[in-house]
């Protein structure tokens, strides 16, 4: 068969796809970018051509910049906590005993619960009157007096990064799992007969097994906690004080609370470019690391 | 085989058991609130089993009586499952020639992975012309839209599912069977959809997934019992007035058992498709 025609059916079976991306991708995304350059609102007027306006004033104010620094923040303490945990948990049912099979299966749970779920559990386990957090840690006298740990700025982040460790390291495990069951077992048991230690037969011998897997999960990590909406929505919805508010929360405020269009859709294109840029270090990062590990 | 040590064995159960707590004990409250009565989740020092457990919570939901807390949550529970189905059969019908078209003829691959970088945009990137042009269409709190929409999140991931699971059904079987002088359909039909069939379920359950899941999109195009889905419906609860923790924790047990039990009944196939993208890199 003539690979013109190969190529040309290739096109002709991959075009429903192309059609509905680019209407529900492509065009919106083009469409953003056009919004952006003008003071539109969200509803009625279609608003006039104001050049870089919006991209400078949003990228000047105060606000943009809390914003960034919450979700820099949230994205990467969130994310380090997911993987350190992820690997030690990996390493633990990676061993030899009863019941491993069960624990493993337990850890499909907190990925398979909706996100919305997930934060909605949360919510009501820090609830100041009646939550479990509180009554747990007043029954153990480790507090005195109940707290409201979302409605406290300087617990609220925190809080939030523990319920959305809690959802997303067994994923991290999982995959980190898979990888260390690819370490063929007569490396690890020569590193023993050479006299390797538990730390450096981990640094030597596991890591680089490891070290690939984990760096797509990383990434993918990264990218989705910088993206952050739903768990910080049902929440807190970026309060108290803002000081949960991520860049899509912002990004919602300003076009669906208040309406601007245009001002919102700039703030869209500059946290996609933040997100692209961020993917495409990564990449290279690891295309470095898989290079290196084989 | 390493030799253990007792301490070293025993330190092995204490982090298995520690693992299984951390794991366990938020979904166990999350059951437990929804049987317990209101009195014993509001007293202090709290009461962490109820004297008697009380079903009535999802009685209450799981009734369809007019104007009722169960109205409301049924309706948004026919929604989700209204917009995963029909986001979930559109993403496959898009998928499957898709993911073949690239397995087989990787020269047009360039198109799948532009497709599939997509993922690296934020939804907030696309909500506002999205929302303009739903409401154009007449399809804001519409089922069929907020299907529609979905294809943005579902279409990409089955269709780079779908081109991993044809690359690993050898081309010779199909090429055979077209020398015997069947036609692309027909060797569709006989070879390669047969050998296709657990890696298009696979898709189909993370596509469910990903729909059930779905809340920012929901959020901001649906606004009644029309087209609300569940999360949006779980999200109102949590954030509005109710006085009933426990209700919350119902609504929250009921929307997370279909995709748990997906979860628990898939795991082998989850994992392998969660890992097969990190695994090879």
């Amino acid at each position: 068969m003539s690979g013109t025609w190969m190529t040309t059916r290739a096109w002709l079976l991959m075009l429903p796809l192309l059609v509905i991306m680019v209407a529900v991708i492509g065009w919106p995304l083009v469409d953003t970018v056009m919004l952006s350059f003008t003071d539109a609102q969200l509803v009625g007027t279609a608003g006039s051509y104001v050049g870089f306006d919006n991209y400078t004033n949003m990228l000047t104010s105060s606000n943009f910049s809390r914003t960034l620094v919450t979700t820099t923040w949230f994205a990467v303490v969130s994310v380090a906590a997911e993987m350190v945990l992820g690997v030690l948990a990996a390493l633990l049912l990676n061993q030899q005993f009863r019941g491993r099979a069960v624990l493993r299966g337990l850890m499909i749970l907190p990925w398979a619960l909706p996100t919305v779920v997930n934060a909605t559990l949360w919510r009501l386990i820090y609830n100041p009157e009646y939550g479990a957090l509180n009554a747990a840690l007043t029954q153990l006298h480790i507090i005195g007096d109940y707290r409201s740990w979302l409605g406290e700025p300087g617990t609220a982040l925190a809080a939030l990064i523990v319920a959305d460790c809690w959802k997303n390291f067994p994923l991290v495990a999982l995959i980190a799992l898979a990888a260390l069951q690819a370490v063929p077992r007569d490396i690890t048991a020569a590193a023993l007969v050479d006299g390797a230690g538990p730390f450096n037969r981990f640094r030597f011998v596991i890591l680089p097994y490891l070290a690939g897997p984990l760096m797509v999960a990383l990434v993918l990590r990264t990218i989705e906690a910088f993206k952050v909406f739903d768990i910080i929505w049902v929440m807190t919805r970026g309060g108290p004080a803002n000081s949960t508010r991520s860049l899509s929360i912002l990004v919602y405020q300003e076009a669906f609370s208040f309406q601007r269009a245009g001002s919102g859709a700039s703030l869209a294109l500059i946290v996609t470019l933040l997100v692209t840029v961020l993917a495409v270090a990564y990449a290279a990062l690891v295309r470095k690391t898989a290079g290196s590990a084989a | 085989m390493e030799r253990q040590s007792p301490v070293f064995t025993a330190f092995i159960y204490v982090c298995a058991i520690l693992l299984a707590a951390i794991i366990l004990a938020p979904l166990a409250w999350l059951f437990v609130m929804s049987i317990s009565p209101a009195a014993d989740l509001a007293a202090k020092p709290l009461r962490w089993w109820p004297q008697a457990a009380d079903f009535s919570r999802y009685a209450q939901l799981l009734s369809t009586a007019e104007n009722s807390a169960g109205a409301a949550f049924t309706a948004s529970l026919r929604n989700s499952l209204e917009v995963a189905g029909m986001a979930t059969l559109a993403a496959i019908l898009l998928a499957v020639p898709a993911g073949w078209a690239v397995s087989r003829t990787p020269s047009v691959g360039w198109s799948l992975s532009m497709v599939i970088a997509t993922y690296m945009l934020p939804p907030v990137a696309l909500s506002v012309p999205l929302y303009m042009g739903l409401s154009h269409l007449g399809l804001l709190n519409n089922v069929f839209g907020l299907a529609m929409i979905y294809l943005t999140i579902l279409a990409p991931f089955t269709t780079w599912l779908m081109k991993s699971g044809f690359d690993s059904i050898p081309r010779e079987i199909e090429a055979a069977a077209m020398i015997d002088g069947a036609g692309l359909l027909q060797t569709w039909r006989i070879i390669t959809l047969p050998l296709a069939a657990p890696v298009v379920a696979t898709s189909a359950l993370f596509a469910v997934l990903l729909a059930w899941d779905e809340f920012f999109y929901a959020l901001l195009f649906t606004s009644d019992q029309r087209a609300k889905t569940l999360t949006v419906a779980i999200a109102d609860l949590a954030g509005g007035r109710v006085s009933d923790y426990g209700l919350i924790a119902t609504a929250g047990v009921l929307a997370a058992l279909p995709p748990v039990l997906i979860g628990l009944v898939m795991q082998r196939a989850l994992i392998s498709g969660l890992t097969s993208g990190g695994v090879k890199g």
